[in-house]
């Protein structure tokens, strides 16, 4: 399987399509060697603007440039991005539904060595909680870069979110940016994923077939407005569901998918973050197996709740 | 309009502020009128504007980042046709265009949703630093408070617009010297002000907020100053024109009396002979 990074596909995509658009400009709070916005200030460096490190300014910055056409792109880790500037993106963009593109880089635990400070474990659910505001959370790069495109063409703030380390590519030749899409079929069970832990349920899918149980993926890219009757669709004929994100349990994939499913009596678990905050660990993967994100995890939940 | 003129409309625009609030209902009446001779100014003398056209792309740009002032420009707005005047009545009632703080999506004129106290500066830095990639000779005008100047973000977006040279850009303080719990020097003493923005790489002026020619002056000393941005500090009173209202903090979001609002439309009669 193909390994690439959505840092890099993201700075690559924002030239590509800069060349295109003259409307885009970038903003950066001093971690564009990080976010990798760095590159189209090499490229334009009359449409970037360096910050400084200053989140609030930043976001309330690039709402004035959409008020003169522009479509800004700002950037920030996750955690700053959603949180530090939560109040500027409320008040400042998403009340007067500006086109500003709000991409929170280094998400979830994917800062694996800086700790609970740069581990965003509930951006999701602030920007999710938002009136006015499109939360896209990719699974890997290729679904990254028709995001990006997708927020150029889409008049309206938007909250994108960006792992930080190399992943797998698992969402197919031409990823649906926001449309959730069944990546394995299968019949007795599903997973319902988003971002990392996709390429995460289709390993816990494949072990599955091995112990001859049929369970089929669905990754689920836009998280607002949440795609209730497609995924209801999605999920006929399976008879447990587990959903399982990088993200707290709380206001995310798995509270969105509880509520597509009110009332529906299929037993339905979660494989997430729960209420707590990161923590350092020297590899990514130490950590996502601290907190039990892993292929096994999935596994485990779905073959207990079929066995019951 | 001479310096006359535009005294009278802004006591007008003083008087559309009393009307809307009305006797017996809460509104910012002391920050509004505080700043009627600013807003008169800028636009009956100093922006360039279509009003049938609200969203023609040269035009100048007036943000209240003091938003619960809105008031003062409501009233402007509909003055030069923005909106239908009779719509004043319908201020902060369900379903009102006129809402308690400015929303861009809702009135024509309105170009920016501010009351987050301390955002407003930073999206008209953004504004004028488009306008200038584009081009465009249009300005940005931004009102603060005196006391929003305790909000960090408002430093944050003086240090981008000096370090950007936003020359189109100009900010105006109003010097009221109240906020909502008491005097701003008593409460939270951010001044001196003028070193801050000298330091911030701006060109600072002080002015009599209520001096209509040397608002005229300032004005066009800041469109003069083509390499930082300029702001106003607008020494003035808060609830500028209605004696039961100037420096009583009470006023920041108040309610008149019966009397008070005869008083003010008796005020009226007084303006327009």
């Amino acid at each position: 399987m193909k390994i690439s990074n959505q840092r890099t596909v993201y700075g690559e995509t924002l030239i590509e399509l800069g060349k295109r658009d003259p409307r885009i400009v970038v903003l950066e709070a001093d971690l564009g060697k990080s976010t990798q916005s760095y590159g189209f200030s090499q490229v334009f460096p009359e449409r970037y603007f360096e910050m400084g490190i200053a989140e609030a300014d930043m976001t309330s910055f690039a709402a004035g440039l959409s008020l003169t056409g522009k479509i800004p792109f700002t950037n920030s880790f996750a955690v700053f991005a959603a949180g530090r500037a939560y109040d500027q993106i409320r008040q400042g963009v998403a009340i007067g539904k500006l086109n500003v593109k709000i991409v929170g880089s280094s998400a979830g635990m994917s800062d694996f060595g800086d700790g609970a400070t740069h581990q965003s474990v509930e951006d999701i659910a602030i920007m999710r909680a938002i009136p006015n505001m499109t939360v896209l959370v990719p699974a890997d790069a290729p679904q990254l870069k028709a995001m990006v495109h997708w927020m150029v063409a889409y008049d309206g703030p938007v909250y994108l979110r960006v792992s930080r380390n190399d992943l797998p590519e698992v969402t197919g030749e031409t990823p649906d940016p926001v449309r959730p899409a069944v990546l394995r079929d299968g019949t007795d069970a599903a997973i319902v994923s988003c971002g990392i832990m996709t390429a995460r349920a289709l390993q816990a899918a494949e072990s599955m077939a091995e112990a001859g149980i049929s369970a089929r993926v669905i990754n689920v890219p836009c998280l607002k407005p949440f795609p209730h009757e497609e995924i209801k669709a999605l999920l006929q004929g399976a008879k447990a569901i587990v959903v399982t994100e990088e993200h707290s349990y709380i206001g995310g994939l798995s509270q969105a998918l509880a509520w597509t499913l009110r009332g529906d009596g299929r037993p339905l678990e979660s494989v997430a973050i729960a209420d707590e905050f990161g923590q350092s660990a020297s590899n990514p993967e130490e950590l996502l197996r601290h907190y039990h994100l892993t292929a096994e995890a999935i596994t485990d939940q779905l073959k207990s709740m079929l066995e019951n | 309009m001479d310096t006359k003129a535009l005294q009278a409309k802004a006591a007008q625009l003083r008087m559309d502020v009393a009307r809307m609030i009305g006797p017996g209902k809460t509104g910012h009446l002391g920050g509004s009128c505080s700043l009627a001779d600013i807003v008169t100014v800028l636009y009956y003398d100093v922006m360039r504007l279509r009003p049938s056209d609200p969203a023609w792309p040269d035009r100048d740009r007036f943000l209240l980042s003091k938003g619960h002032a809105a008031l003062i420009q409501y009233a402007a707005l509909g003055d030069l046709g923005y909106y239908p005047k009779e719509e004043e009545s319908t201020l902060k009632k369900l379903g009102s265009r006129l809402q308690g703080h400015p929303d861009l999506r809702k009135l024509p004129g309105i170009e920016a949703n501010t009351g987050s106290l301390g955002q407003g500066l930073s999206m008209a830095a953004g504004m004028a630093a488009g306008l200038r990639m584009d081009k465009r000779d249009a300005r940005v005008y931004c009102c603060v408070g005196d006391g929003e100047l305790a909000e960090g973000q408002i430093w944050e977006a003086a240090m981008a617009a000096g370090v950007f040279k936003l020359s189109n850009l100009t900010a105006i303080v109003d010097m009221n010297g109240l906020q909502a719990t008491g005097a701003v020097r008593e409460r939270f003493d951010s001044s001196p002000y003028r070193e801050k923005f000298e330091a911030f790489r701006w060109h600072v002026l002080e002015v009599d907020g209520h001096d209509i020619d040397c608002l005229r002056a300032a004005f066009r000393l800041a469109i003069a100053e083509k390499e930082r941005p300029t702001v106003l500090l607008a020494k003035t009173v808060k609830g500028k024109g209605f004696a039961f209202a100037e420096n009583v903090v009470a006023f920041h979001n108040g309610q008149m009396t019966q009397e008070q609002y005869d008083a003010a439309m008796a005020c009226e009669t007084r303006c327009n002979q």
